[in-house]
C-alpha cells in the first residue's frame, strides 16, 4: 500500500515539477544549514579532542581562577608562586611538576613595537620534556633554524606565522635580532604552525632569562604536573586541591585556583561549542520552519486543485485514511527529497569551509565531520517536517464529501 | 428474463439541499428496485434528479429521508468509511468524463481500486492485464490517459470499474463525451458484459438511443419515477 502511495506521490509531484522544486528550496536551505553547522561544530570538537589526546591524558594544569584577558596563567591579580609549585611537587601522585610563565612582553623590530605573549620552557630536562609535550610544540618540527637549547640565554623561537610581515612590512627570519623589553634577543628557530592560534602567536624562551628580564624571581605562572602512572587522575586532582588549599589557607569551595585535567578542559570547551552550535542550529531551524510552511501551502493548493481526483479516489473505494495517507506521503516525499538535496549541499558547503580554513587560515581546527546519525537524523527530520506540514491539508482532503469533490 | 432477487431497493428516498433560504428537493420520494442481473436505464431531462439518484445508489451520498438497501445492507445509516468499503467492494463506477487519474498509466488506474481493497500485488497485475485484454487495450497498458482517445479512456474506466468484480456497475452518461462510434462500442461492451457475465448494470442517460439497449427503462422527472416523460 505504502509503495503504491509512494508511486502516486512521485508521479503527482513530477507532474508539477516547478512548484515541487520551489517548495523544496525552503527545505533544502534549512537542512543544508543545519547539516553544515552541525558537521563543522562536530568536526571542531573532534579536532580539539584529538589535540588533547596528543597532549597526553596524564597531565594536569593548575592555574589561578578569575577573570583573565590573556592566556591561562597570565592573570596579574592572583598568582601562583614558587612555594605553590613546591606544594604541588610534594602532592601524592604527582610525578613531576614545573612552572610555565606566560607573560606579555614588548617586542621591537623594524622600528615597530608589538605586545606579544612569551611562554617559557623549564631549564631542567625532564620538566622541559613534559612542558614541550603539553605545549604541543614538536621540537623536531622546525622549518628553519634549530630548537631552543637548555643553555640558550637571549634566544627565542616562534612559529612560522612570524615569517609573514607582522612588523610593518617585515616578517622575522632566523638570525634576526628583536628587542624584548629593551633586551636584544636572537631568533634561532621557527617551528611549524600548529593550527592553534594561542600556540602559534606566542614567543618561546627559556625560563631563567625571562625571570631575569621581567624581574619575576618567584612567580610560577601556570603549573603543569604529570601524574604517576597507575594512579587515578581524579584522586591526584583531589590531593593537589587539598594541599594547595592548606598552603594558601583557603576553605573548601573558596579556592582561588583550579586544577584542570584534560577531561575538564575538554568538557568546558565542548560545552561552549555545543551551546554555540545549538544557537546556530536554532537559527537554521527557522528556515526549516519556513520551509515546512511552504510545504503546507503547496499541499493545501494541491488539495484544492485535486478535489476531483480525491472524489474519484473515494468513488473507487478509497477510505478517508487512504486519502490521508496519499497526501501525507506526498508531503513527506517533498520533505525527503528536499532533505536529501539539503544534506548534499550541506556536506559540500562544510567541506568548502574546511578547505578554505585549512588553506587560508592555516588552522586544522575546522574539520567537517559527518557522523551517520547526522545524515540519518536529517533525512528522518525532513521527512517528518514534510509530513507534519502536510497533515492539515491532508486531513482537509480526506474529509471532503465524495459527491462534492466529484462535482467539479 | 426471469425475475431474480432484488439487489438494490430505494424506498421513499428524499434528498433535500439547502441553498441559502431555499430548500431544493432533488429527490421527492423516489421508489426503485433493481434485480440482480438486470440492465436498467434511468432516463430523464437535466435537473430531474438522475445524478442524485445515481449517487445514492453508488453510496456516494446518503438520503435526507428514506432508506436505500444494497444487497440487504441499509446504507442510509452508515459512516463514510463503511460507505467507502461498500463502494470499493460492490460497486463499479463509469463516469461521463471517464475520471481516470491522469498521472497514472492505464494499468495503474485499473489496479487502484484493488490497492484500496488490499489485493496482493501479483493478483493486481494479473487482474489488470486480464481486464485490459477484455477491453482490447492490452497494447496500451503503459499509456497515460492523455495519450488515449476518449473511447479508449472510457474502456479503461470500464476495466477499472470491473477490477474488484463488483455486484453492480453504475454508468452515468457513459457515452456523453464520446462520438457515436466510440459510444456505440462502449454500449456494445456493456451489453456483452451483461449478457455473458450477468452483471447488474444501472445506466443513467438522457439519450433514448442509448437507453433502448437496456432491459428495462425508468423515467425520472422532478425527483420521482414517472410512467412517461
Amino acid at each position: 500500500m505504502f509503495k503504491d502511495f509512494l508511486n502516486m506521490a512521485i508521479r503527482s509531484l513530477s507532474r508539477r515539477k516547478l512548484r515541487s522544486w520551489l517548495t523544496m528550496i525552503g527545505i533544502f536551505i534549512g537542512i543544508a544549514a543545519v547539516v553544515s553547522l552541525i558537521s563543522l561544530g562536530q568536526g571542531m570538537q573532534n579536532a580539539i579532542e584529538e589535540q588533547f589526546f596528543q597532549l597526553g591524558a596524564d597531565k594536569l594544569t593548575i592555574q589561578t581562577k578569575g577573570p583573565s584577558f590573556g592566556p591561562p596563567g597570565s592573570n596579574t591579580d592572583l598568582m601562583l608562586m614558587d612555594s605553590d609549585l613546591e606544594v604541588v611537587k610534594r602532592s601524592r601522585g604527582v610525578k613531576i611538576a614545573a612552572s610555565r610563565l606566560v607573560e606579555p612582553i614588548r617586542v621591537e623590530f623594524n622600528e615597530k613595537e608589538k605586545f606579544i605573549f612569551v611562554a617559557t620552557l623549564p631549564q631542567e630536562s625532564k620538566e622541559r620534556e613534559m612542558v614541550i609535550e603539553v605545549a604541543n610544540v614538536d621540537p623536531s618540527d622546525m622549518i628553519a633554524g634549530r630548537p631552543l637549547k637548555q643553555s640558550d640565554q637571549w634566544k627565542v623561537i616562534m612559529s612560522e606565522d612570524y615569517l609573514e610581515p607582522k612588523f610593518d612590512n617585515k616578517g622575522l627570519q632566523v638570525g634576526d635580532k628583536v628587542k624584548i623589553d629593551g633586551q636584544a634577543v636572537e631568533v634561532v628557530g621557527m617551528y611549524k604552525k600548529t593550527g592553534n592560534p594561542m600556540v602559534d602567536m606566542a614567543f618561546v624562551m627559556n625560563e631563567d632569562p625571562v625571570r631575569e628580564l621581567l624581574d619575576l624571581p618567584k612567580k610560577s605562572g601556570l603549573i603543569v604536573a604529570q601524574v604517576t602512572p597507575g594512579i587515578d587522575m581524579a584522586l591526584v586532582v583531589e590531593n593537589i586541591e587539598k594541599d594547595l588549599r592548606q598552603h594558601r589557607n583557603l576553605k573548601e569551595g573558596k579556592e582561588d585556583f583550579e586544577v584542570e585535567s584534560p577531561e575538564d578542559l575538554l568538557d568546558s570547551v565542548s560545552t561552549i561549542l555545543n551551546v554555540v552550535t545549538a544557537v546556530l542550529v536554532g537559527i537554521a531551524g527557522i528556515s526549516l520552519l519556513v520551509g515546512g510552511i511552504g510545504i503546507m501551502n503547496t499541499m493545501y493548493t494541491s488539495v484544492l486543485e485535486r478535489r476531483k481526483e480525491i472524489g474519484i479516489l473515494k468513488a473507487i473505494g478509497a477510505r478517508n485514511s487512504d486519502v490521508l495517507g496519499i497526501f501525507l506521503v506526498e508531503a513527506g516525499v517533498l520533505g525527503l527529497i528536499g532533505g536529501t538535496i539539503g544534506i548534499l549541499l550541506g556536506i559540500a558547503f562544510s567541506k568548502t569551509v574546511e578547505i578554505i580554513a585549512t588553506i587560508a587560515l592555516g588552522t586544522t581546527l575546522i574539520q567537517a565531520s559527518f557522523p551517520w546519525y547526522l545524515i540519518l537524523g536529517s533525512l528522518a527530520f525532513s521527512f517528518g517536517v514534510g509530513s507534519l506540514a502536510g497533515t492539515y491539508p491532508a486531513m482537509q482532503a480526506s474529509k471532503l464529501p465524495p459527491v462534492e469533490a466529484l462535482r467539479q | 428474463m426471469k425475475k431474480n432477487k432484488v439487489i438494490i431497493k430505494l424506498k421513499d428516498v428524499w434528498k433535500t439541499y439547502t441553498m441559502g433560504e431555499n430548500k431544493v428537493h432533488a429527490l421527492r420520494g423516489l421508489n426503485l428496485e433493481v434485480a440482480e442481473g438486470e440492465f436498467l436505464s434511468i432516463m430523464g431531462p437535466s435537473g430531474s434528479g438522475k445524478s442524485t439518484a445515481m449517487n445514492m445508489i453508488g453510496c456516494l451520498d446518503i438520503p435526507s429521508k428514506g432508506s436505500i438497501s444494497l444487497d440487504g445492507t441499509d446504507i442510509a445509516s452508515l459512516a463514510e468509511s463503511d460507505l467507502a468499503q461498500i463502494r470499493g467492494q460492490r460497486i463499479g463506477f463509469i463516469f461521463q468524463k471517464f475520471n481516470l487519474i491522469n498521472t497514472l498509466t492505464a494499468k495503474e488506474n485499473i489496479m487502484l481500486p484493488m490497492v484500496f481493497q488490499g489485493y496482493p500485488e501479483n493478483k493486481r497485475h494479473e487482474q489488470a492485464e486480464r481486464l485490459l485484454r477484455l477491453v482490447d487495450l492490452h497494447d496500451r497498458m503503459d499509456h497515460r490517459p492523455n495519450e488515449l482517445s476518449g473511447g479508449q479512456q472510457q474502456r479503461v474506466a470500464i476495466a477499472r470499474a470491473l477490477a474488484v468484480s463488483p455486484q453492480v456497475i453504475l454508468a452515468d452518461e457513459p457515452t456523453g463525451n464520446l462520438d457515436s462510434k466510440s459510444g456505440g462500442s462502449v454500449i456494445d461492451f456493456l451489453k456483452k458484459l451483461h449478457k455473458e457475465k450477468g452483471t447488474t448494470i444501472v445506466m443513467v442517460t438522457h439519450d433514448a438511443n442509448v437507453a433502448k439497449h437496456a432491459d428495462r427503462r425508468e423515467y425520472l422527472k422532478d425527483g420521482q419515477i414517472v410512467k412517461k416523460l
